[in-house]
């Protein structure tokens, strides 16, 4: 099925070797996107009894156990300025949104099998629609993010204008991976599997429950090739002020790049089979 | 001007044991290790059963814009691969399409529904998947609402609808699609008889307004009373094209030939790429096969597969429907007789019986995998048969299961004190 404002004529071919992102189409079908997330957000809030708060239970229990367990029990209360609790609930923001996100646009796919065994639109649009309908969830604890900061005294400050920067960071690096994650399971099913291991590797390999600093300087540079150490530390910037060296930002933000791109280069390439293997 | 072209169109699927790589991850990755060992295999001219099957091969036509066109044949002629390839749900192999317009496909009603969301909701999502703007949804939707005449449970969840309803609301979305060229496939096997002629009314509109149409049906009598041409797929390839009361005519007799009617046992037409069954056949106790039995009867299903099983220590099991498509008994290798098999079996027998069926169709599907683990192929009304007779109680009066149910008791009838 042609959408709308595709070109007139169009041509079926055996697929080309290379697929290349079609954005000309990807705006055509800007409408489906939106309504995916729409549906995707309207059934989450209606299916589940605890609706919106589940978005604010989620941050809030995973800080206050690892403000228990990190923080008292663990020591690592002591290394960081200002309040702990604070600290580790400024990294769950992004983190939580990308952990879900992440998640959730990788079992997209295989979960609307029914839809791409029988209708044409771009696939790109499944895994996306996982990732943008998590920002709704981010958008309610942001909320909570604020109520905690009066609670705590701390007052927001310019830097909090670079926020959306490191927002758009984080969603291009949950595209990247969601939809290579995406991709993956629809071939090998036990990807599945893989997907809630590999979050949590991944989030101890962010500085979420520890600070930045305890990483020796020679080793930042390589730390810093996983993106989200850069959407956290910058998450913490702006929030809570606290410096960052900009050769860790400039290294996470080219690494974002490279796991959005190689996402969905990967992705197109294998597109066209997902009708015949789903 | 032409609206559709198809010019030497072919779709190849894999069959057989899958290319290691596929499937699941943990394949993928031992795949890599013995892929030396294979390819050493091969080179030294083993076969493992990587085979190939050309669903579609060398279709050619044209439809004219403002043509409607029937496409008919039997089940795994290639109709359903040619309606997916021609609407873009799975790329060619060879050859090519050309499209001229807007197309919308029209396959099985509600596709894309979500039980959980209102009518109201409903409408709006399934519009835009099938390619309606939000603006046109927004102007068509109390037409869309008055046509399914659901008014009263517009801002009811769809889980609530009467199937009834969930098939008039899914249409009506459908039917207000503006497409310069429309797909339809078998939408029409459901609904009561006078939604039916609605939506044949509607596809007439369509067709009176100029646009193009395609209609995928079994349903010779609508093909005759919508479509000007007809175009007769057989093993893939296009048989015959013409008038459509001739090809209708042509592929009735084609069915009437007692040589093209199914007597024997029953090849998988469209397997899924990985292991799988392959044929069934059903015999009878002096082991001819047939698809005539009596009740009381012994049956034996012979069921073949597609070279080694993944892994040790599996089943397969049975299905049985009526001829209304519900399921009406079931029968499985592993839990019931602990029979379980090994990788390398290729071939099943089932002994069943005595039959307790009363006279009529029945159809089994069955699935190979491993019992309440994994279900490796599952191949949907494999094959049919026939209870030809069935008169227990010896009164020279058939029991058929139109009206007295699909199954017959062993019964006593004594006199009580």
């Amino acid at each position: 099925m042609a959408g709308p404002a595709i070109p007139r004529t169009v041509r079926l071919e055996p697929p080309a070797s290379w697929q290349f992102l079609d954005f000309g189409e990807l705006w055509a079908y800007r409408e489906l996107l939106f309504f995916f997330v729409w549906r995707d957000v309207k059934v989450r809030y209606k299916q589940t009894v605890l609706g919106a708060l589940w978005a604010v239970i989620q941050p809030v229990m995973a800080t206050v156990l690892f403000t228990i367990f990190f923080g008292r029990l663990g020591g690592m209360a002591q290394q960081v300025d200002g309040p702990y609790a604070l600290h580790v609930f400024v990294a769950l923001l992004p983190w939580t949104f990308f952990s879900n996100a992440v998640t959730q646009a990788g079992n997209s796919l295989v979960g609307s099998s029914h839809l791409i065994s029988k209708i044409y639109f771009p696939r790109l649009l499944v895994p996306a629609s996982a990732v943008v309908a998590g920002l709704v969830d981010f958008g309610i604890s942001f909320l909570v993010l604020l109520a905690a900061m009066a609670y705590y005294g701390v007052a927001p400050s310019a830097s909090m204008l670079a926020l959306p920067l490191f927002l758009i960071a984080s969603i291009l690096c949950a595209t990247g991976v969601g939809v290579l994650l995406a991709a993956l399971t629809v071939s090998y099913r036990d990807f599945r599997y893989v997907v809630s291991f590999l979050m949590q590797l991944w989030m101890f390999a962010t500085p979420i429950v520890y600070p930045l600093e305890i990483i020796p300087a020679s080793w930042r540079a390589l730390y810093a090739l996983n993106p989200m150490v850069g959407v956290v530390a910058g998450f913490r910037r702006a929030i809570l002020d606290i410096p960052v060296p900009a050769d860790v930002l400039a290294i996470s933000g080219a690494s974002a790049l490279v796991f959005l791109v190689a996402g969905v280069v990967y992705f197109l390439q294998v597109e066209r089979r997902f009708a015949d293997v789903i | 001007m032409a609206a559709i072209i198809v010019s030497n169109l072919g779709k190849r699927y894999t069959i057989g044991v899958r290319s290691p790589g596929e499937g699941t991850f943990r394949d993928a990755v031992t795949g890599l290790f013995t892929a030396p060992w294979r390819r050493f295999r091969r080179l030294a001219g083993y076969d493992d059963h990587i085979g190939e099957f050309w669903a579609l091969r060398g279709i050619d036509f044209t439809v004219a814009a403002g043509g409607t066109v029937g496409i008919i044949g039997p089940n795994g002629a290639g109709k359903s691969t040619l309606f997916k390839v021609l609407s873009r749900i799975t790329p060619p192999t060879e050859g090519f399409v050309e499209l001229q317009g807007r197309v919308s496909s029209l396959l099985e009603v509600g596709t894309g529904f979500h039980p959980e969301l209102t009518g109201r909701e409903n409408i709006y999502l399934n519009g835009a998947i099938l390619g309606m703007y939000r603006a046109e949804i927004r102007r068509k939707f109390d037409n869309i609402v008055a046509f399914a005449e659901l008014e009263q449970f517009i801002d009811t969840p769809v889980k609530r609808y009467s199937s009834g309803m969930f098939v008039r609301l899914a249409f009506s979305v459908a039917a207000h699609l503006d497409p310069e060229i429309l797909i339809v496939d078998e939408v029409l096997s459901v609904g009561d008889l006078n939604f039916r002629n609605r939506c044949l009314g509607r596809m007439s509109d369509l067709r009176g307004e100029g646009r193009t149409v395609l209609f995928v049906s079994h349903d010779l009598t609508s093909i005759r009373q919508l479509c000007s041409r007809a175009l007769l797929l057989n093993g893939g390839r296009v048989v015959a094209d013409g008038d459509a009361d001739e090809v209708t005519r042509r592929y009735e007799r084609m069915h009437q030939d007692p040589a093209s009617i199914a007597l024997g046992g029953a090849d998988r037409v469209h397997p899924p790429p990985a292991y799988h069954l392959t044929r069934v056949e059903l015999r009878n106790e002096a082991g001819a096969v047939t698809r005539q039995f009596e009740a009381g009867q012994i049956m034996e299903i012979h069921l073949w597969s597609s070279g080694r099983a993944p892994e040790d220590s599996y089943g397969a099991e049975f299905r049985l429907h009526d001829s209304e498509g519900e399921v009406i008994s079931f029968g499985a290798a592993n839990p019931v007789r602990s029979t379980y098999y090994r990788a390398d079996q290729q071939h099943f027998v089932c002994r069943l019986g005595p039959l307790p069926l009363t006279e009529g169709a029945y159809t089994f599907s069955f699935i190979v995998g491993v019992w309440n683990a994994v279900r490796w192929d599952h191949w949907p009304r494999a094959i049919g048969f026939e209870i030809v007779k069935c008169d227990p109680f010896k009164t020279g009066h058939g029991i058929s299961n139109v009206h007295d149910g699909d199954f017959v008791i062993p019964q006593d009838w004594l006199a009580g004190d």
